[in-house]
């Protein structure tokens, strides 16, 4: 039968005759040159910058980075940040993904879009929460405690705003493992005399540890990269993404800003690789006959009330930093004068109107061209077979693993001037959005695609349908809800980036974010989380829009249920 | 109509299939086959999995195009003619339903990229319902029916477009054992009703024999035995077929003497005679000998050759035995009719075993 497999997979290569399609030719060529153009060009642009000295190739970049113990410190604090900030949001991501997909904690319904909450929110809207809440004028530190204390700046307050930001990215990755554990695995575990918790830590946990080995990867780089929270909230505590960044623009030192960009580059592309082609061939798959998908219970009463109190926690934790923005925005002077007033919202508006609707513009702009690009991809990368294919596949993805402080770098550098002179202009900041979103457009297209079982296309040419006809009437439903997952997170993802875009942003066209991080930055925190209330809303209402438009789920988005 | 049902319909002429693997290794799937199909038959290509069967079936709905041959439908060529245009529509295994569309929907697919009108539609789906038995779940979704349900809108789907040819793809291996039963006669009360010439595909010898109008046998690539399945069943010209459609035992033999008419073969000391075929043997050839279950009688009147009864298990009208017997197993399977009641053999006993004649052939080791 695996004889047999081969065979397939091999004749669909020859019954569509690729490589005698010139609009297939045409497309891949122009797809592969714009993704060299934006990903590989601006890269290679940094490097090379990073790497030179008097226009030699030279160390002495890295030299100085690593003999001087100020770098080695920032280098040293991203990385134990990273450690303890994945460890940590792994933890509260597998409790919350296992009490919904095996506690069957009740209020699922309330918990599902909790597990998600963060990930749609800007970047640094914890960090400015926990500035409200337990900064120097904060809400519970100053007022309820008394205290006179700066000690959220650090380390303490970066885990705290970077674990909540961040246990969804390890939530999602867990959620759908977790269900596919077939329950009849724990049942024959409990049937054949473990007893639930012995179960757990034979049979649920182990098939689990793929899983939760990527999470905690993807967290550690998410928050080695991350620059929104630790530029706010992390006062001496110095970290790569952020020196880089003030090396950067800040000393104009622009080859020792590339160098400390690209060794961020080393651990994501590192995890890039692992992810790639290491877990992805060690996950395990449960091959049962056919299951009764009918899961005794897992767990006992006691451990699921836990599993319930835990999950509460952590939701009304998340909804306490929400409330607190929004009320921030309605009051005079936070820790000082709590009257409430309108006038941060006539500052903020006055002062950011302009931005908010051009923020929007490109977003708008930039997400169907993510989407549709994303979709095109995968339907090559799945359904054709050509020489070059997994270049095609390896850069489309690549820009994944390279963080955003390096991508922005490497703009500035690469289209500063001719041939390519795009700073300052809506053009650089779309093909920062759609270049570094494409990715999850190409991920969940390939996963729809490879879901469509190639009968069914066949059965169609079969039943007398043209490829066209077919790719309308069939290929293209089946993946709608892909590709709207694909749309949704671009759009999300472009109205709360930061770390490229803050390199590349104009006085012509700035992005939300930025103003938001420069009003904070000024201490003018109203105004701060009226912006950051105003950015939430937008999220939202896209998201309440698709859904309405197109009649797909939450879970349908953001691909947490089967 | 008469003259026509003699016509050879569909014939496929030296059609080789090769296929290069990653390493450019060739794999020859199909080796030089040919086959001419009569219109209106009903024709199984009967094979174990990786015999080429599926592979051809393909070639023929031009899926894969054959690395060298000839394929002719109603005289044409067809070597050239797109999937999408041979008009051969196909039942496959997975059924292949449009998920995302309704059962009426995926009915009127080819009807409507054929551009009927709605009213032609509308009464040609509700016609091929009525005959496949969907009335009532024309707005439901692929999804929310049974399996037999969903086999059956697959049928429709291929019924509805009229076609003088319908191709199908183990259609009946995800049904359970009853279902696949009624299934079949489904299949050939309506291919006979229409008229239809098919081509079927399955490694299941019943469901072959009891449909085919004609059994095409197939192994590693190439054609073992062609014949009704009348023919197949009772003279199968090899071992392999044998082997794979009666499930034959095979004892160790040697050729005592050949005469005009029949060979003569020793076995554990004794004589048997066997039918002469085609194939030579000469005196003292070691061969084996095809016997097929329902041909081997067991009782405990010490008459033909002594064996150890290891298990009987009773199957309702059949009784099968597993009997060791020259150091390996033969099979024995005995109706359970009125006035041939079920032997009683314990566990273990020496029983004794003869061969009816008619029922053997003769094969080169």
């Amino acid at each position: 039968m695996a004889n047999n497999k081969i065979k397939r997979r091999l004749n669909k290569g020859s019954f569509h005759q690729l490589t005698s399609d010139p609009a297939l030719f045409i497309g891949v060529i122009l797809i592969l040159a714009s993704l060299v153009l934006f990903i590989v060009y601006p890269l290679y642009a940094a490097a090379k910058l990073s790497f030179s000295q008097d226009g030699l190739f030279s160390l002495s970049q890295y030299q100085y980075i690593f003999t001087h113990s100020y770098y080695r410190k920032s280098i040293m604090n991203s990385v134990m940040l990273g450690a303890i900030v994945a460890t940590l949001a792994t933890f509260v991501g597998f409790i919350f993904a296992f009490a919904i997909a095996k506690g069957g904690i009740k209020g699922q319904k309330f918990f599902q879009p909790m597990a998600i909450l963060p990930i749609i929110s800007p970047p640094f809207m914890f960090a400015l929460s926990v500035i409200l809440l337990f900064g120097r004028n904060g809400l519970i530190t100053a007022k309820l405690l008394h205290l006179d204390t700066s000690g959220v700046y650090g380390l303490k307050g970066l885990v705290i705003v970077q674990v909540i930001t961040m246990y969804p990215i390890a939530y999602m990755t867990l959620v759908g493992i977790l269900q596919g554990i077939d329950p009849d695995l724990e049942t024959c575990a409990m049937n054949l005399g473990a007893k639930r918790l012995k179960t757990f830590f034979t049979v649920t946990l182990p098939l689990a540890l793929p899983g939760i080995f990527a999470s905690w990867l993807l967290v550690f780089v998410g928050s080695l990269t991350d620059f929104g929270n630790p530029i706010i909230i992390g006062g001496e505590f110095d970290v790569l993404s952020v020196r880089a960044y003030l090396e950067f623009t800040g000393m104009g030192n622009l080859p020792r800003g590339a160098a400390l960009a690209m060794l961020l580059l080393i651990p994501t592309v590192g995890v890039f690789f692992i992810q790639k082609y290491i877990i992805k061939n060690k996950a395990y798959v449960t091959i049962t006959g056919k299951s009764s998908r009918r899961g005794s219970s897992s767990v006992t009463g006691v451990a699921k009330k836990w599993l319930f109190v835990f999950a509460l926690g952590v939701s009304l934790f998340v909804l306490m930093f929400y409330v607190t923005i929004i009320s921030g925005s309605f009051i005079k002077l936070w820790g000082v004068n709590w009257a409430p007033t309108f006038k941060h919202f006539v500052y903020a508006f006055d002062v950011g109107l302009t931005t908010l609707k051009n923020t929007l513009f490109l977003a708008i702009i930039s997400t169907p061209i993510t989407a549709v690009l994303g979709m095109v991809i995968a339907f090559i990368v799945v359904r054709k077979s050509f020489a070059g294919k997994q270049i095609l596949d390896f850069l489309s993805m690549l820009s994944y693993a390279i963080p955003g402080t390096a991508v922005g770098i490497g703009y500035i550098l690469a289209f500063n001037g001719a041939p390519f002179k795009l700073s300052g202009t809506a053009f650089i900041l779309i093909a920062v959005y759609v270049f570094r979103n494409v990715p999850i457009g190409v991920q969940g297209g390939i996963a729809a695609l490879k879901q469509i079982s190639g009968d069914i296309e066949e059965s169609s040419t079969n039943l007398g349908a043209s490829t066209a006809y077919t790719f309308r009437k069939i290929t293209l439903p089946l993946v709608r809800p892909a590709f709207f997952a694909g749309a949704t997170f671009a759009f999300v993802r472009s109205m709360t980036a930061i770390s490229a875009i803050i390199f590349l942003v104009s006085a012509r066209w700035n992005h939300l974010t930025v103003l938001i991080l420069a009003q904070t930055e000024i201490m003018r925190l109203g105004a701060a989380s009226v912006l950051s209330f105003a950015l939430i809303v937008v999220v939202m209402a896209f998201i309440f829009i698709i859904m309405k438009l197109t009649g797909l789920k939450q879970s349908q988005i953001f691909g947490t249920t089967k | 109509m008469e003259q026509n049902i003699d016509k050879d319909y569909l014939v496929l002429k030296d059609i080789t299939k090769i296929f290069s693997d990653d390493r450019g290794n060739e794999v020859t799937a199909v080796d030089n086959i040919s086959l001419t199909i009569k219109k209106g038959n009903f024709v199984t290509l009967l094979g174990p999995s990786g015999c080429g069967k599926t592979t051809t079936l393909r070639m023929v709905a031009g899926f894969e195009i054959q690395t060298s041959g000839d394929i002719t439908l109603a005289d044409k060529l067809i070597n050239n003619v797109a999937p999408f245009d041979r008009n051969m529509p196909m039942v496959f295994q997975s059924y292949a339903l449009f998920p995302h569309l309704t059962i009426f929907e995926n009915i009127a697919y080819g009807l409507k990229i054929r551009k009927l009108s709605k009213e032609v539609i509308k009464n040609d789906v509700a016609m091929v319902s009525q005959m496949v038995n969907l009335v009532g779940l024309e707005n439901r979704y692929p999804g929310e029916l049974s399996g037999g349900q969903q086999q059956r809108v697959a049928l429709a789907r291929a019924l509805v477009l009229k076609p003088e040819i319908i191709l199908f793809d183990e259609p009946l291996s995800n049904l359970d054992a009853k279902l696949r039963i009624q299934t079949r006669t489904e299949i050939k009360r309506v291919q006979q009703m229409m008229g239809i010439t098919a081509l079927y595909v399955t490694h299941d010898q019943s469901e072959a024999l009891s449909m085919s109008d004609q059994i095409i046998i197939m192994n590693r690539g190439e054609i073992a035995q062609v014949g009704s399945p009348e023919e197949i069943y009772n003279h199968p010209n090899s071992s392999f077929v044998a082997d794979f459609i009666g499930n034959a035992n095979f004892i160790d033999a040697k050729v005592s003497e050949i005469n005009s008419k029949s060979i003569t073969v020793t076995a554990q000391g004794k004589s048997l005679v066997v039918e002469k075929t085609d194939e030579e043997f000469i005196e003292g050839e070691e061969v084996s000998l095809a016997i097929k279950p329902e041909a081997v009688d067991i009782s405990l009147e010490p008459t033909g050759f002594t064996g150890n009864l290891d298990v009987s298990s009773f199957l309702g009208s059949i009784t099968e035995y597993k009997i060791e017997f020259e150091n390996s197993f033969i099979t024995a399977v005995h109706s359970n009719t009125t006035g041939h009641p079920m032997k009683n053999f314990k566990m273990g006993e020496q029983v004794h075993v003869d061969f009816q004649k008619d029922f053997f052939h003769i094969y080169k080791k």
